[in-house]
This record gives structure tokens, C-alpha cells and sequence, in this order.
């Protein structure tokens, strides 16, 4: 095979998740059109409504962040061989715990309070996924089935505490109820970018953390163990590697960037309060779970995750576009949503097999030696290529 | 407190208990097919959403609640096919395309409702059998002896998967599949025609636990499982992938929510903690989870893919 042949087979790899959502997509379009909806008026709302005017750009970078943050949170877990579906209930904890924190401690201004609030979020994150982790790696339970039963817990939690002790006192003194905080603090908002409008700069703290993940996976001792305990287990152990603490360590960092996914939705949302409308996805927007298919969209690498995110943000926003646009109801973007990770989590065979040449692949980056991002996503393939993470029991 | 030991509350209990169960039991069972195969199939959740609803709508538009079981095991059995393609021949990521059938089925029997049906309307049970002689036994009567038909059913349905699971060539295949795929192809064994039969099994058992699920309420509901087809896949774990455990531990959830039900009725749960009573079911499989995990190991092979030659 030669170096072309290996660069055709690459880029064909990449538009294997494109053409993942599109058949997604196709689905879509018939259940449109089984409702009697407008199709093509549908679909080039979910388009300019995604990226056709500045507006809807900040809508989507809005609404890739915590995507951004999950998917890298599921990429380091993913790494260590470990499935993290907790996503939803990192979330919900890590933005309870800034909530808390921010209505319990006095005002210390913006430059003490928003570093407070979020490591208060990365904290309940990280809380939420030590659980599973030390399950795991100390009882043997199934992470899958762990974190998805924490995922329940947090919506009860979050249900219970926005409804009694953490409720807005005025919802009271009304009798409206809605299950929501006061407005929280004011020095605790994340600053808008440019001033106003709607753009904080959540996004951005993303984007810093998908390259700080990347620096601890690549560059760092710890993600080296890391890497070493999702390749190989027997192997790591015989080399040292403590990989019980590591597997624990790889959950609670994952967890910890989903926590702070939460704290953002809190303190960048227009309102600037916690609310609850019963369901998980009606804090998180199915986020939980939706950063694992951005995770997979960028190939388990961090860096490839902050332009999958924003692309599948789009997709996200375009659906609220096009559900607006045909007036269906919006059960439609959860239905579209989980199209999309059938399509997408079926068709990753076709994409790790095109990028399945490890020999040639390296020659080819000997010989240029300047794709470092490339090689690292052909990297991000091996774990699932050959040996399937497990289920967890050992 | 002393409330809930009369007689009357303990016998709406154990009843509520068991009728209650009945949905896991049924989804848990099909779950229990895929995984003694090795395949975990994570969209239970969905495909049983999506055979409530459209059980629930069967029986809406044409009143009869045999029906609509028909209509959830058709959905069921076309999940089933779907959840195998993935799982089997395009070898997706069992932690995670489940997932999409969970988000699928949540979104979608949602979206039909709110399009076809509106507003919740009431549609017929199934009918109840009172099983003459022992129906009339004081106490376990009706406890044990006035449920619906489907509820009998589905208990027979327990000894119907041992059988079939340890005692015919089918079954000897799947735990050979679930176990060692390998030796079980050298040995002519098709690995992907078993695994396909098992998770098709399984989502038709989900459709029909949907199904039953909204007619034995007699109502439709956004999210109305619950979260209860990631219980059974639970309970698959729980009952140590034997029928006879899936059974034990389908009841004991059956009985857990029927207490807690009756003690809110009761008012022995205040209102406010209704939030935090509902956390009881994810809390009792975490620590399950932790009992089974360290005293029984799943099939060998499970969530993991086969390939020829790999």
C-alpha cells in the first residue's frame, strides 16, 4: 500500500461519521415526512440555523461546550478502557455543588468567585465519578451499569433539592413552585466575550480543557498510566502500574470535566440559576450523552473533540431550528439525537478499519514528521481495534 | 408506621409487588438471552418505550388489549433485529449504541404521542383471572391468585428460559457463545446466527414488557419505564444471569416500589421526600451490583465482539 493509498483511506476514514449523520439524517426525513411535516423546508433551517448567521454561530459554540467538556471527559475515561455513561449525573452534580457553594458563601468578587464556583463544579463532578470508579476498580461492578444507576440518583438529587431546601424563596411566596434556584450571584456569571450578547466565555474554558487533557494524556506520567491501563491490563500491572488507583483516578477526571460542563450550563445560562424540570435532559440537553458521540466524532483524541463538538452542537441547534421551522414537537431532536449515535457508534468499525495500517502509518509520519494531530487520532484507534473494552468485570 | 401492618395494606403490597415486577421480569429475561450469548444490549429502556406506546396506542384505537401486546411484540421483534445488526455485524460498541436506542425510543414514543394521541386518555386492562379455589384463600388469594392474565404469564415464562437455556441444543450454543466463542465456532457453531436469534429474543421480550407495562396502567406517559429497562439489564447481573436470581430480583424491586408506593399513600413518606424515595431503586442496584460483582462473573465474552481469526 502506498503513502497515497494510506492518505485516501484517511480521509475516507474521517467522512465515515459524516456519513453516519447523514444517514441519521435520512431517517429523519422520513419520519418528516410519515408526520406530514415539510421536509425541505426542515432541513435548510437545520442548516442556517446551525451556522447561517453569527447568531446561530455563538447558539452553536453555546451549545457545543459542554459537549466539549463531556467529550473530553469520555475520552479520558475511554482511554483507560472504562465507559463512562455518566455523564448526565457528573453534570447534575457538578452544577448542584457550585450552585450550593455560590448561594452559601458571602460575594467575593468575580476574580475570587467564578474560580470558586467552577472548581466547585469539577469537584461534584469528580465526586460522581470516583463513585463508579472505586466500584470498579475495587469491587469489579460494571461501570455502564454503575454510572447510568448514578445518573438516576442525580436527577432525584437535583429534583429533591431545587423543589425544597435550595428553592427560590419568591416561587414560595408566589405559589408558582417552579422547581429553581434565586438568581445567584451576580459576580459568579461567567463574563460575556464581547461585552454582551450571549457569548461567555464557557466556550473557551472548553477548548483550554480539551488541551490541557491532551497534555495530560500525551505528555504527562499519568496519562501515560493512563493509556498503558486501557491498552493492556496484565501488562501495566506487571510493569508497575497501580492500576486500580489509575482506573479511579481516569473516572474521577472524567467526571470532574463533565462537573464542570454543569457549572458552566449554571452560570453561563440567561437566567443565572439552577432549574430542573424533572428529567436530566432538561438540565444537561442530553449532553451527557451526547459528548460521547462527539468523543467519538473527533476519535477519542481531546484536540479532534473541540471541532467534532462544534459540529455536532450544530447539528443540535439546527435541530431546534428545523422542529421550529415544521412544528413538531420537540420529542423530535431527543429521537434525531439518538438516530445520530445509532448511526454513528455503527459505522466506527468502518472507520477504525480504514485506519487500521499501523506499519505504513508510521513510516509515512517518519518520512514528514509534522501530523502530529494525525497520528495521535491513528493512536486514538488502536484501544478499540483490536481489543473491545469489556464490560468491566474481571 | 403501624398503619402499613394491617392487613389490607400488606396484601396491597405483596399484590402491588408483584404486578409491578412483572415488566422487569419480562424485559430481564430477554436481556438475560443476549448476555448468556455475549452481547449486552444497553437499548432495553427504548425498545421498551417504544413497545408502550405502541401498545398503548393499539389498544386506543381498537380496544382490545390482546392487540396491542401483538402490536409491542412486533415492535420488540424489529428493535430486536435492529439492536442485533448493531451489536453482531456492524460490531458497534455495546456501551454506547444502546444508548442511542434509549435516546431514540425516549424521543420518539414521546414524539407519536404528542402528535397522534395528545392528551392522556384511559384504555382497557387486560382482563384478571381469579384462579377458582385458591382465589378465595384469605390473605394469599389475593395476593398471590387475582391478577391479570399476562401476569401468570409471564412467571411462566421463568421456568420456560431455564429450559430452554439449559436443557436444548439452542441453549447449549448460547452459553458456548457467551462463554468461548471461539471453541464454539471451531466446533461449526454459527457465533452470529446465535448471538442474532438471542438479541432478537431479547428485544421482543423488551416490546412485550413496554406493552405490558402501559396497559397494565392503562396509560401512556413521556419516560413512563422509568429507567426501568436499565433496571433489567441490572437485574440480569443481579440474578447472576440465572432465571431463577432474575426472578428473586424482579420481585424484590416489585416489592420495594409497592412499599414505597403505599407508604406515600399512606402519607408515612411526606410529600417532599417523595424525590428522595425514588432514588431507592438506583440505590439498591448499586449495592447489588457491588454483592453480585464480587461472588459471580459474567459470560466471558460478553460486550465483546467476535471475529474469525482475531
Amino acid at each position: 500500500m502506498t503513502i497515497e493509498d494510506v492518505r485516501r483511506r484517511r480521509l475516507l476514514a474521517y467522512s465515515v461519521p459524516i456519513l453516519a449523520v447523514l444517514g441519521a439524517l435520512a431517517i429523519g426525513a422520513i419520519m418528516l415526512i410519515a408526520l406530514d411535516a415539510d421536509v425541505v423546508k426542515g432541513f435548510s433551517r437545520l442548516f442556517s440555523g446551525a451556522f447561517g448567521s453569527t447568531d446561530a454561530l455563538i447558539e452553536t459554540a453555546l451549545k457545543a461546550t459542554p459537549l466539549l467538556f463531556v467529550g473530553v471527559g469520555i475520552t479520558i475515561a475511554f482511554r483507560a478502557n472504562v465507559i463512562n455513561i455518566g455523564g448526565e449525573g457528573q453534570m447534575v452534580a457538578g452544577g448542584l455543588l457550585s450552585t450550593i457553594v455560590a448561594l452559601n458563601s458571602p460575594d467575593m468578587g468575580p476574580f475570587i468567585m467564578i474560580p470558586l464556583v467552577l472548581l466547585a463544579g469539577l469537584a461534584g463532578g469528580a465526586i460522581w465519578g470516583a463513585i463508579p470508579g472505586a466500584l470498579k476498580a475495587y469491587y469489579g461492578v460494571n461501570e455502564i451499569l454503575s454510572t447510568i444507576m448514578l445518573n438516576v440518583v442525580a436527577v432525584q438529587l437535583m429534583n429533591y433539592l431545587l423543589r425544597g431546601p435550595l428553592i427560590d424563596p419568591l416561587e414560595i411566596e408566589r405559589g408558582t413552585r417552579i422547581p429553581q434556584t434565586e438568581r445567584l450571584v451576580e459576580s459568579a456569571d461567567l463574563p460575556l466575550l464581547f461585552g454582551s450578547g450571549r457569548l461567555h466565555i464557557g466556550p473557551l474554558i472548553a477548548v483550554l480543557a480539551a488541551i490541557v487533557a491532551y497534555i495530560i494524556l500525551w505528555r504527562t506520567p499519568l496519562g501515560y498510566r493512563v493509556r498503558a491501563v486501557g491498552q493492556n491490563v496484565d501488562a501495566s500491572r506487571y510493569a508497575g502500574i497501580p492500576v486500580k488507583r489509575t482506573i479511579v483516578l481516569a473516572l474521577t477526571m472524567s467526571g470532574a470535566l463533565c462537573g464542570l460542563a454543569g457549572a458552566v450550563l449554571v452560570f453561563g445560562s440567561e437566567g443565572h440559576r439552577m432549574v430542573t424540570d424533572g428529567s436530566t435532559a432538561g438540565f444537561t440537553g442530553s449532553a451527557g450523552f451526547n459528548g460521547i458521540v462527539a468523543a467519538l466524532f473527533g476519535g477519542l483524541h481531546p484536540l479532534w473533540t473541540i471541532p467534532a463538538s462544534f459540529l455536532f452542537g450544530g447539528l443540535l441547534v439546527g435541530g431546534l431550528a428545523l422542529q421550529r421551522a415544521v412544528q413538531v414537537p420537540s420529542a423530535l431532536i431527543l429521537a434525531l439525537n439518538g438516530l445520530v449515535v445509532i448511526f454513528v457508534v455503527s459505522a466506527d468499525r468502518f472507520r477504525r478499519r480504514l485506519l487500521e495500517r499501523p506499519p505504513v502509518v508510521i513510516e509515512e509520519n517518519d518520512d514528514n514528521n509534522r501530523n502530529e494531530v494525525a497520528t495521535a487520532a491513528v493512536a486514538a484507534a488502536e484501544p478499540t481495534s483490536g481489543d473491545h473494552p469489556e464490560g468491566g468485570d474481571s | 408506621m403501624s398503619e402499613l401492618f394491617t392487613q389490607a395494606a400488606i396484601v396491597a403490597v405483596v399484590a402491588g409487588g408483584i404486578r409491578l415486577a412483572v415488566p422487569l421480569l419480562v424485559a430481564s429475561l430477554g436481556e438475560t438471552f443476549g448476555q448468556r450469548s455475549g452481547v449486552l444490549n444497553l437499548g432495553v429502556d427504548g425498545i421498551m418505550l417504544l413497545g408502550a406506546f405502541g401498545g398503548y396506542y393499539a389498544v386506543l384505537q381498537s380496544g382490545s388489549p390482546w392487540l396491542g401486546l401483538l402490536v409491542g411484540i412486533g415492535i420488540g421483534f424489529i428493535m430486536g433485529l435492529v439492536s442485533a445488526l448493531m451489536a453482531v455485524t456492524l460490531k458497534a460498541e455495546q456501551g454506547i449504541s444502546g444508548i442511542g436506542v434509549y435516546l431514540f425510543g425516549l424521543g420518539f414514543s414521546d414524539l407519536l404521542f404528542q402528535k397522534w394521541v395528545g392528551t392522556p386518555r384511559p384504555i382497557p386492562k387486560f382482563p384478571k383471572l381469579d384462579i377458582p379455589g385458591l382465589s378465595d384463600i384469605p390473605w394469599l388469594g389475593e395476593m398471590f391468585f387475582q391478577h391479570s392474565v399476562v401476569i401468570y404469564l409471564a412467571f411462566a415464562a421463568i421456568p420456560l428460559s431455564m429450559w430452554i437455556i439449559n436443557k436444548t441444543t439452542f441453549g447449549m450454543n448460547i452459553r458456548a457463545v457467551g462463554e468461548n466463542p471461539e471453541a464454539a465456532d471451531s466446533l461449526g457453531v454459527s457465533v452470529s446466527r446465535v448471538r442474532w436469534s438471542t438479541v432478537t429474543i431479547g428485544g421482543t421480550l423488551a416490546g412485550i414488557a413496554g406493552a405490558i407495562l402501559a396497559i397494565d396502567l392503562g396509560i401512556f406517559q413521556q419516560n413512563i419505564t422509568n429507567a426501568q429497562g436499565f433496571i433489567a439489564i441490572a437485574l440480569v447481573y443481579f440474578g447472576a444471569w440465572r432465571p431463577l436470581g432474575i426472578m428473586l430480583g424482579a420481585l424484590l424491586y416489585g416489592l420495594v416500589n409497592a412499599l414505597v408506593l403505599q407508604m406515600k399513600v399512606l402519607e408515612i413518606i411526606p410529600p417532599d421526600w417523595s424525590d428522595i424515595a425514588a432514588m431507592t431503586p438506583a440505590i439498591i442496584t448499586i449495592l447489588a451490583l457491588v454483592v453480585v460483582a464480587t461472588r459471580f462473573s459474567p459470560p466471558s465474552a460478553l460486550t465483546k465482539p467476535f471475529t474469525r481469526g482475531a
